[in-house]
């Protein structure tokens, strides 16, 4: 993956600090699930934004590690259950990389609990809009991620 | 091939503590192979390291490539351009291939990113065991192909010792009996006849012991 110096311009509102956070959601469950939580009308966070993966098994390391160092404060990985991953062990395979990461996100300095790997069914829409409102409390309470831009650090001191 | 795992971002990052412009080069043989040093590893723990230094305030600039093999100069020189423009370089080859770089880039500090740990094979996937130490006379003929130098923790030469199973080594649980082994092995074989000569103690004059070894072989020399 090509690795730029490019300091992304992320969407702060300015003087108030809200959390951003990616959800990588696989095809087959979890993007179906907050589908559904959609059709239904089920209320979460706005500081959510979902990614559509074809399974989690697809997310590479440096997806993850990318969108940290560009700024995001938090990331779900949400995908099948285990045993129920349409490509068998996608999921199972994305939960192994994602224990690796958080080890390195304590290294880091940024952080395991920024990242959270949860696994539902596509029917499960309460558990999609329960896990991400985890996600975002989880990382309102640890306040912006140490890479973002300063001035929106300071932006989140002031807020 | 050369079995090697990473070091932790912590001691890289250490390691590095005193530069601000440096170059990650991984190895794109043995080390790429073992999942260790290659393009991959470098661009991962390239974002690790990255991410730490801009989190303690001192902003690292980095730069990454992987050449085919660190080993060897007709490879490294690919490396010129770049290094001319670093403080350090870091190496994600083996030992060997670190301080092959070293030798080539005089003036330039170049350090490890990784252990360099033996020489194995895979033995499932992400699963590596050592098969060969590099003893200099090579015994193999004698055992079946299976190394007791190597594989047997006591380094029987003669058979197995009184803690021998059938089913592990006496020294770990988790390590078949060398000697079990090479019993079965040459049992299929039908050379178990092989195992009525006494070996006399290893000449380890032709191994590490005594220092690097080199290897000149005149009937290829120019
Ligand atoms: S006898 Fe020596 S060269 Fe042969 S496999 Fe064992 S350690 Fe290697
Ligand atoms: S149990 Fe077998 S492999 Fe282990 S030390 Fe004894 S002879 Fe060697």
């Amino acid at each position: 993956m090509i690795q730029t110096d490019r300091e992304e311009t992320t969407a702060t509102v300015a003087g108030a600090w809200e959390p951003q956070v990616i959800a990588f959601c696989c095809n087959f469950c979890a993007y179906a699930a907050a589908d559904l939580a959609g059709a239904k009308r089920m209320q979460y966070p706005v500081n959510v934004r979902i990614i559509l993966t074809p399974c989690t098994g697809k997310i590479e390391m440096e997806h993850i590690l990318d969108a940290f160092e560009k700024g995001i404060d938090g990331i779900l990985v949400a995908g099948c259950l285990e045993g129920g991953c349409h490509f068998i062990e996608g999921n199972l395979r994305a939960r192994k990389r994602t224990d690796r990461i958080r080890e390195m996100l304590d290294e880091i300095g940024v952080g395991s609990k920024r990242l959270k790997m949860v696994n539902f069914s596509a029917a499960e829409a309460p558990a999609f809009v329960r896990h991400v409102t985890e996600i975002v409390e989880t990382v309102r309470a640890l306040g912006p991620n140490p890479l973002k831009k300063s001035s929106q650090k300071e932006s989140a001191v002031e807020a | 091939m050369i079995v090697a795992t990473p070091k932790s971002v912590t001691e890289l990052k250490n390691t590095i503590a005193q530069h601000g412009k440096v170059l990650f080069v991984g190895c794109g043989t043995c080390v790429t192979v073992c999942l260790a040093g290659g393009e991959r590893e470098v661009g991962i723990a390239s974002y690790a390291v990255r991410m730490a230094r801009k989190i303690e305030g001192k902003p690292l600039q980095l730069s990454q490539m992987t050449i085919e093999r660190q080993c060897e100069n007709e490879f490294i020189k690919d490396v010129a351009e770049e290094a001319a423009k670093v403080d350090a370089i870091v190496s994600f080859a083996c030992g060997a291939g670190v301080q092959a770089m070293a030798e080539r880039f005089p003036g330039k500090p170049v350090y490890p990113a990784l252990n360099t740990q033996f020489l194995g094979i895979l033995e499932e996937q992400a699963v590596w065991t050592e098969k060969c130490l590099g003893c200099g006379d090579c015994m193999l003929a004698q055992f079946g192909g299976i190394c007791p130098v190597t594989r047997c923790a006591k380094r029987m030469l003669n058979g197995p010792c009184g803690g021998s199973t059938e089913k592990h080594c006496e020294v770990s649980a988790d390590r078949p009996c060398a000697w079990q082994l090479i019993y079965k092995r040459l049992e299929s074989v039908g050379q178990l006849d092989r195992l009525d000569a006494i070996m006399p103690p290893k000449d380890w004059s032709t191994a590490w012991y005594s220092g690097a070894r080199q290897v000149v072989r005149k009937d290829h020399r120019v």
